[in-house]
């Protein structure tokens, strides 16, 4: 490199950092000129934002801890809903929304198992693994669901201190019911095993070259079992957050698809926890904007349509994505190993 | 996966031999899952022994049983069909659902509206023209591959979601039914003319499925067509060094399993609802993955599974009427199938089968480019 | 060296059974302290299944391993590495996307609290290579850098683990013959510190440079152990084949006709998008081999696709028998007289899961006789499949068995049947005889030029110097995306080409300007 180096520096920092400062900037502008024209409503779509990404990146997290170890996991949808399904059964019969919520945790850890056992063990092909588990998850639910249940109480917002009183910026991060607080954290710490940790570099050496990985004496099955059961796990929370923190209630299906489009949100982030925060952030602003425009009632589109929205983005995300971010390079490939 | 095109034309016997022991594993997998299925009705409460008996009663027991049997069977054949025929390409289809929806609003539309058509000419109009739909809607997520890279297995899901609201958009808005005292979403009932019939108890949609079968094999083992799609699903690679188009053939594919899906919406339309209505059967998607790996991706291998799957549907109102047992289980039972199908080894190493001869093996998942 | 130390490494009657094969006869074989030991075997000899047995990879059937003359059991690498055995093998175990740093430590991280020690590891990394004078920096990435520094990382990898004994694993397949003496040098380097080398390869002229003791498999047993002062080339091979080897291919001189294809100012990108092929000019004519020599990753992978079609043309023009072809299209090179045997042969080359029969038609399944209308004419197939099989000597129970069970030797002789059994005008060769056994070598080797005299161009692409000098009329060196030089057979020798495809330049190599290709 010949050109001075802080020139060479600053190229580097644009060519990585660019897009996301230009968009950052964009956003905020954007957020501070419709603060100053209806600050509630603004307020209220960006709490909205925040809250509708919960399910997605925790569901994006699930998706890329199992990946990062090259086990593609397609039955999210499926985790989140038997998780729904069963925090929100314990809180029913015990009235403990804690309780609830760590059933939820253990159910879609359960099912990372039972995907980890299929995929890793059995060598059954990825993708029929997962789907074994969503329709699994169809019928359970179906099966054991009786209408009239209800729960007892849901996860409210915990306002934190003088924090939340801060202008826009309080009522939007800081007044947040506890999963939505937990999935915040989750992100950074993701982030930080994945990237900063002997676990990290070896889970992601066991999905770009398992082969190697084996030979240096790392256990590649054991790598991919943990990696796709805490995945299971933050879907279990995910699923935890639907029933007991939005809703209050299950509904059959009430999922919605949310698992495929965490799929979308984790190959747009490229894999990177902070990256599938950004763009589970994108997704949530969609269905707060869906939200806004049902109930805003100044457009007058058929709500079928605005309900399409997150399922079209997902789709223009996938067509316009996939391809430019390197997935890892033993995505979806059994390990077998020799002799 | 058993027959090959170029077979040996001597020892029909070892061939027949491996085509049952092929099919031991799918036997196996629907034994477990019964077997479950029932501990979970007993620790429910109830009695296994009743609920299934009542179960068989209600799908086989007199003629409008075995007619609920094979209207209940038609579309999961025509779903399976869709699943397994993309399947040899490599393709996993789970869009059946939403290229079923248009195949079926699309069908009623041209039953209802198109006038002064003689009987028979306006139901093949009505059946050609819902078939058509759902391959078009099969050819977005065959495009998106070929063209993005975006992996099929999302894409058509979310088409499944975007279809399912287009539908009942047009069911409540466009297509509405407008009969005074209707509040429902659902299109104006179709014209006799438009109508497919029922001999007997045999409906005239089942035979349309069988014969769609038949048509699938043939194209699939028979042709040259057939022979490039196989080839693309074992090899990529090698079918682009042989000079195939592969981005034609992944389109091509997607658009002939989503004309599967298309008629069997059709012919739900045209020979049991009579209209359109959301919400029915709505889960003929996932089921027809199940039908098509029950059925080992054999387009005759469908058609026992998929009337398997219909006779527990057609017999579970019978089972909830009398042994008290929720009609959901038959789900449950369904789901249990497909993961003993899927685990094949679990099914073989439980009920000692020896494993066959490896046969063609397609692999979905090696990531998310198309590459 | 005295007789009656201990070994540093010992086998004892090892078994190792595959299905359907003995792959280790019991074998015994041992490495004394501070030595080079060449294992030589053919492909399939076992030479790697022992090795993977000593770094427990594969569980011995039978038999025993002594470290330092301990007894010990081998389950995993794991336990190899802590006996002190390191492994390099033939395709590197290192992860492409991630610093030389960190594939050092993976498995072995130092730490700081929870978080990985990055510091450290880069300051493992200098202190090996100054100890072991072994250059490389510790930030790059992997995938970034040439394959011989890629090498000197897996050693790394292995001394840091501190491993006494080092298997090297056909470490000079990848290698220049630059590159070969620089690897011979820190393989003395290291025997003089102390470690203990298992050198294996299949090339004999490098096992009498540098080993100390030579091991020779054949068929899962040892033939033999020899000095190689005791031995030459023609005596090892006969060891290692069990007969007496032709070394040199019979071909009678060439007579060139009209050209066949001409490639013109060829630019081919790879997969991440940087340019692989560069401004490359290449004439074939009809009667001559042309072979393009140069070391694996120049180039010529990419240069064979854009050929027969299977990757786009960024830049430049192709004529086939002087007709301009279209872009990306396989189909129209197979129709108008070209033949290809892919650098891969399972994965482009054959559909394993077919029968020899569908593979034998793979390219022309849509014209009659096998095809009739939309329909498959089985008859026709079965037919032209009994007819090829004969001819070509595929040994094979029967048409209807799948690619995939097959012999390597076989399922090339398979793609061969089929390419040669259309009307070829240019033949394009990639790697035709990789992982063969002699016998198939041999007999792959007199049908390239069997064809050449039915007067076919013939473009032979090989990472095999010896393979290129013994089979090509004329040779164009790659390096780096470029055609070099272009150079008559019988004017160059194997020097010359070695430093040619190191990159020395052409004048000075030859000692006169080259004319154009």
């Amino acid at each position: 490199m010949n050109t001075p180096a802080s020139f060479a520096n600053w190229k580097i920092f644009w060519k990585r950092w660019g897009v996301l400062t230009v968009i950052s900037v964009i956003t905020l502008a954007l957020i501070a000129y419709y603060y100053s024209k209806t600050p509630q409503i603004t307020e209220a779509v960006l709490a909205s934002t925040l809250r509708q990404s919960v399910p997605l990146v925790l569901g994006a997290l699930c998706g890329l801890l199992g990946e990062r170890a090259a086990v593609i996991n397609i039955g999210i949808e499926g985790q989140m809903l038997l998780a729904a399904f069963l925090a929100f059964l314990v809180n029913v019969y015990t009235g403990n929304l804690l309780l609830g919520v760590l059933a939820g945790i253990a159910v879609g850890a359960l099912l990372g198992l039972l995907l980890a056992f299929m995929s890793v063990t059995l060598k059954i092909d990825q993708i029929i693994g997962g789907t074994v588990i969503n329709i699994l998850a169809i019928g359970l639910t179906g099966y054991f669901y009786k209408v009239g249940l209800s729960a007892h109480g849901k996860l409210n917002p915990i306002p934190l201190g003088p924090l939340a009183k801060i202008p826009l910026i309080g009522p939007v991060f800081f007044n947040n019911p506890p999963i939505t607080y937990a999935t915040i954290l989750l992100v950074f710490l993701v982030h930080y095993v994945l990237f900063y940790t002997p676990w990290g570099l070896r889970t992601r050496a066991v999905g770009e070259h398992p082969r190697a990985a084996d030979t240096l004496g790392i256990n590649v099955y054991l790598v991919r079992y943990v990696n796709v059961v805490v995945g299971g796990a933050l879907a279990g929370l995910a699923g935890a957050y639907l029933s007991l923190e939005a809703v209050g209630s299950f509904e059959r299906l009430m999922t919605n698809g949310r698992g495929f489009v965490a799929l979308a949100v984790m190959i747009f982030g490229k894999w990177t926890p902070l990256g599938a925060w950004g763009a589970a952030l994108l997704f949530g602003f969609a269905t707060a904007m869906q939200t806004q425009l049902q109930f805003g009632g100044q457009l007058h589109i058929p709500h079928q349509f605005i309900g399409m929205l997150p399922y079209l983005l997902t789709i223009i995300v996938l067509a316009g994505f996939v391809g430019r971010a390197r997935p890892p390079a033993a995505d979806g490939i059994p390990y077998e190993k020799e002799g | 996966m058993a027959e090959k095109t170029t077979q040996n034309p001597q020892g029909w016997w070892p061939q027949m031999k491996r085509l049952l022991l092929s099919f031991s594993v799918p036997l196996g997998a629907v034994l477990l899952a019964l077997i479950i299925g029932a501990i979970i009705i007993e620790v429910s409460g109830a009695s296994a022994w009743k609920a299934y008996t009542a179960l068989a009663k209600g799908a086989f027991g007199n003629a409008a049983g075995w007619q609920r049997t094979l209207e209940k069977s038609t579309p999961l054949i025509f779903s399976g069909l869709a699943v397994a025929f993309a399947f040899k390409a490599g393709l996993f289809n789970i869009g059946a659902q939403g290229q079923l929806l248009f195949g079926a609003i699309t069908a009623a539309w041209v039953g209802f509206a198109v006038h002064g058509l003689p009987p028979g000419l306006h139901a093949a109009v009505a059946l050609a023209a819902g078939a058509v739909a759902g391959g078009l809607y099969g050819a977005i997520p065959g495009a998106l591959k070929t063209y993005t890279g975006a992996h099929e297995v999302i894409t058509t899901i979310m088409l499944n979601y975007i279809a399912m609201g287009f539908t009942d958009y047009l069911a409540n808005g466009p297509l509405k039914d407008t009969t005074p005292g209707n509040i429902v979403a659902r299109t104006p009932a179709i014209l006799d003319s438009a109508k497919l019939p029922t001999w007997g108890w045999l409906p005239f949609g089942f035979v349309l499925a069988l014969i769609g079968a038949g048509f699938a094999w043939w194209l699939l083992q028979r042709t040259t067509l057939g022979f490039e799609i196989r080839t693309v699903g074992q090899n990529p690679h090698a079918a682009r060094y042989a000079g195939m188009k592969v981005a034609r053939t992944v389109i091509l594919t997607m658009v002939i399993s989503a004309l599967f899906a298309g008629i069997g919406g059709a012919v739900e339309t045209q020979g049991v609802v009579g209209r359109y209505e959301p919400g029915f059967n709505a889960n003929l998607g996932f089921d027809g993955i199940t039908v098509a790996l029950l059925g080992k991706t054999n387009p005759f291998g469908v058609i026992p599974a998929a009337m398997l799957l219909g006779a527990m549907r057609a017999g579970s109102n019978v089972m909830q009427f009398k042994a008290h047992v929720a009609q959901e289980i038959t789900d449950v039972v369904q789901a249990l199938m497909l993961f003993f199908v899927a685990a094949d080894m679990i099914v073989r190493w439980l009920l000692r089968i020896r494993a066959a001869e490896e046969g063609e093996k397609i692999t979905l998942s090696t990531g998310w480019g198309s590459h | 060296m005295s007789e009656n130390q201990t070994f540093a490494l010992e086998v004892r009657d090892i078994v190792k059974r595959f299905p359907g094969v003995l792959a280790n006869d019991h074998v015994n074989f041992n490495l004394r302290k501070g030595e080079v030991h060449a294992l030589l075997g053919e492909n399939g000899a076992g030479k790697t299944t022992l090795m993977n047995i000593i770094y427990g990879l594969y569980h011995p059937d039978e038999g025993e391993i002594f470290v330092n003359g301990r007894k010990v059991t081998i389950d995993s690498p794991h336990d190899a590495i802590r006996l002190g055995i390191g492994m390099v093998h033939q395709h590197f175990m290192l992860v492409p996307v991630f610093t030389v740093a960190e594939n050092l430590i993976l498995g072995a991280e130092p730490t700081k609290g929870l978080s990985l020690d990055l510091k450290a590891a880069r300051q493992a990394v200098v202190d090996l290579s100054q100890r072991y004078a072994l250059e490389v920096e510790p930030d790059a990435i992997i995938e970034d850098l040439p394959v011989g520094v890629q090498q000197r990382v897996e050693i790394l990898k292995a001394l840091y683990r501190e491993a006494k004994v080092l298997v090297l694993d056909e470490p000079t397949a990848v290698l220049t013959p630059q590159e070969v003496e620089e690897l011979f040098v820190i393989m003395r380097q290291l025997t003089e510190r102390g470690v203990s080398i298992i050198f294996i390869t299949h090339k004999l002229k490098e096992v009498l440079t540098i080993a100390d003791r030579i091991t020779v498999m054949r068929r899962g047993r040892v033939v033999g152990t020899v000095r190689p002062q005791e031995v030459d080339e023609a005596k090892l091979a006969a060891m290692m084949v069990g007969r007496e080897v032709v070394l040199q291919v019979e071909k009678s001189p060439a007579e060139p006709g009209e050209p066949v294809l001409q490639v013109r100012d060829l630019v081919v990108e790879d997969e991440r998008h940087l340019i692989a092929v560069d401004h490359v000019n290449l004439e074939v004519r009809r009667g001559e081999v042309v072979g393009v020599a140069g070391v694996q990753g120049n180039g010529q992978t990419e240069l064979a696709e854009a050929l027969t079609g299977l990757r786009p043309i960024r830049e430049g023009q192709m004529l086939l028998g002087g007709k301009a072809v279209p872009p990306r299209n396989p189909r129209y090179l197979i129709e108008h007289g070209m033949a290809h045997i892919p650098e891969d042969r399972q994965k482009h080359g054959l559909v394993l899961s077919y029968t020899i029969a569908d593979n034998l038609v793979l390219c022309t399944y849509y014209k009659p006789p096998f095809a009739r209308g939309l329909q498959r004419n089985q008859a026709a197939i079965v037919e032209n499949a009994e007819k090829l099989v004969q001819q070509f000597d595929v040994r094979t129970p029967s048409i209807f068995t799948t690619a995939g069970s097959l012999s390597g030797g076989n399922q090339q002789k398979v793609i061969v049947a089929r390419e040669f059994s259309r009307p070829v005008d240019l033949l394009i060769a990639n790697q035709p005889t990789r992982g063969l056994d002699v016998g198939s070598i041999e007999y792959i080797h007199k049908r390239i030029v069997q064809m050449r005299d039915q007067g076919a161009g013939v473009l032979l692409i090989s990472a095999e110097l010896d393979e290129i000098m013994s089979l090509a009329d004329r040779i164009a060196v790659m390096f780096r995306g470029k055609i070099v030089a272009t150079v008559k057979a019988e004017e160059v020798n194997r020097e010359q080409l070695g430093l040619l495809m190191a990159g020395s330049p052409a004048s000075e190599v030859l000692g006169q300007p080259q004319p154009a290709a």
